[in-house]
């Protein structure tokens, strides 16, 4: 009976011995390596959205950091704020939002983030779902006016972009197309990180040569979501909406790189990784095409986050030797 | 051998430290389903009061006619009976109502507070002591009920019992009037009174001790 209790036998082996650690990849160093990663859609929101983006993206970081502090202290834990996991939160929170939805969608959805999507779970590390994205699909639903394509348009704005409709609502609405490069410099409404596609593969792939974001991930959402862009075009030949613009368009790239990657909601071993990109890249396909929303990476990767543990358990690495 | 509560001690229990909601995680269905409103919510904390204390009264009665393969079907009819007595009542005179809670009524036939308190006390207890169960489980009831709802109302629409309390400009939080709202305002007030209890049974502790 005592051996029985000290035996202890690991779940989930991630792969085979030695397992080395690593004292230059703490949760410090990776979510700097965030922050560095996030800096040109930062700025390029900036540049596009002007004081709309420092707005939203000052409540939303504050947001969290407060959210943080206050949620640690109610579970009298040392609050984890030097870790930046909560700023990275408040960021990609906040560059998801719509630079001109109202205060308030920023603080509750930065206390939803923190308080729902991750301690209710028990901390950093410990979440099933990508905080960001749970703080934001609660306000998304709560707030649907707001939050919802309308949301994204103000006739009377000081920031040319924001009167316009965004590219995919647009084409959702009235067929109009946007031009390639425009979607490819980030010249367009939308929320406030995902409108320039050049930004958002450059910080992805410095994260992916940092090896800070599973490079599996984001290539496995593009191809899919190109492959399933690509047979929607055969089906449809006359649509002036082609692969390129889905991929350049709304949140793909953005979601694919900085939301997908969260190594704490995202699958351990390398196939599982690929695979939870190809299962959002296709859900955002499918959202895209036959759901009443314009874009669907949000609930993609909330989707794949649910199913996580299950590809986790799909692809545990068999040790050399083990009997299946 | 544990004394068994009075009376009094059994109504006391029902309201917070055995609340059915809150502490047995019973009667969840009506729970979710009927406290995206006040007067919704304390409707059926009302029916379900009703229900449940001539159920045990009733149950109490006879519980020496009982056999024991049979009880359940007899508690089922006995429930039943009152309920259809309450879905009537309702429909009689308070038809709107009767028409916003729809099935819900009719499902207290099912609700697993009910049953339980047939079965744990009202079918081996004294008429009085299954009477002043019932009442402490139905004010629980009533309780977790209202304190959902009242939670629900006015994140979701800004107002208690229909009644605007919220200035105009309140942003209605959409979502807490759905389902999703349900199951969250749940969760958090389990967790607020898993540590009320939690913190009051430490303070019971220490003072023993």
């Amino acid at each position: 009976m005592k051996a029985e209790q000290t035996q202890y036998t690991p779940v989930i082996h991630v792969s085979p011995a030695p397992h080395l650690s690593s004292r230059d990849l703490t949760t410090r160093k990776m979510m700097r390596d965030v922050l560095l990663g996030l800096s040109p859609v930062v700025f390029m929101a900036l540049y596009v959205f002007h004081w709309y983006a420092v707005k939203q993206l000052m409540i939303c970081l504050l947001g969290c950091l407060a959210a943080e502090a206050l949620f640690m202290k109610m579970r009298a834990k040392s609050a984890t704020l030097n870790d930046y996991s909560a700023a990275v939160t408040g960021i990609i929170l906040a560059l998801s939002l719509p630079g001109a939805a109202p205060w308030y969608i920023g603080v509750i959805a930065s206390v939803v983030a923190i308080g729902m999507g991750k301690v209710v779970f028990g901390g950093i590390g410990m979440n099933i779902f990508n905080p960001a994205m749970v703080g934001r699909a609660f306000v998304m639903i709560a707030f649907a006016g707001a939050m919802g394509a309308p949301g994204y348009e103000q006739i009377h704005a000081t920031v040319d972009v924001i009167t316009r409709a965004t590219p995919m609502d647009a084409f959702k609405q009235t067929g109009a197309v946007a031009s390639l490069d425009s979607l490819f410099w980030g010249l367009t409404n939308g929320s406030l990180g995902e409108t320039s596609a050049l930004a958002c593969i450059l910080g992805g792939l410095y994260l992916c040569v940092r090896r800070t974001a599973s490079w599996q991930i984001p290539a496995g959402t593009v191809v899919t979501a190109a492959a399933l862009a690509g047979i929607a075009n055969l089906v449809h030949p006359e649509s002036n909406w082609t692969a390129l613009h889905h991929l350049l368009g709304g949140s793909l790239l953005f979601g694919a790189f900085f939301i997908a990657t969260d190594p704490v909601t995202s699958p351990l071993t390398p196939k599982g990784k690929f695979i939870f990109g190809i299962g959002v890249g296709f859900f955002v396909m499918v959202l895209r095409l036959f759901s009443g929303y314009p874009e669907g990476v949000m609930f993609a990767v909330l989707l794949m986050n649910g199913v996580t543990p299950l590809i986790n358990h799909w692809t545990i690495p068999r040790p050399l030797g083990a009997i299946p | 051998m544990a004394v068994a509560p009075t009376p009094a001690e059994r109504f006391i229990q029902g309201i917070l430290p055995e609340n059915p909601v809150y502490r047995q995680l019973l009667g969840l269905c009506p729970t979710l389903a009927v406290t995206n409103g006040l007067q919704a919510a304390l409707t059926m904390a009302g029916a379900v009061a009703f229900v449940l204390f001539c159920a045990n009264i009733v149950t109490s009665t006879i519980r020496h006619l009982l056999k024991p393969h049979l009880r359940i079907v007899i508690f089922t009819l006995i429930i039943a009976t009152f309920v259809t007595i309450t879905d009537r009542f309702l429909a009689a005179y308070m038809y709107g109502m009767s028409k916003l809670l729809g099935p819900y009524i009719p499902l207290i036939i099912v609700n697993c507070i009910i049953i339980c308190r047939c079965e744990v006390c009202a079918s081996r207890q004294s008429v009085f002591a299954a009477g002043a169960d019932a009442l402490g489980q139905a004010t629980g009831f009533a309780l977790a009920l209202v304190s959902i709802a009242a939670v629900r109302e006015l994140l979701g629409s800004g107002m208690l019992f229909s009644v605007q309390v919220l200035p105009e400009s309140w942003p209605n939080w959409v979502i807490m009037i759905l389902p999703p709202g349900a199951f969250m305002t749940l969760g958090l007030l389990v967790g607020a009174v898993n540590w009320f209890e939690q913190r009051r049974s430490e303070q019971a502790e220490s003072e023993r001790g």
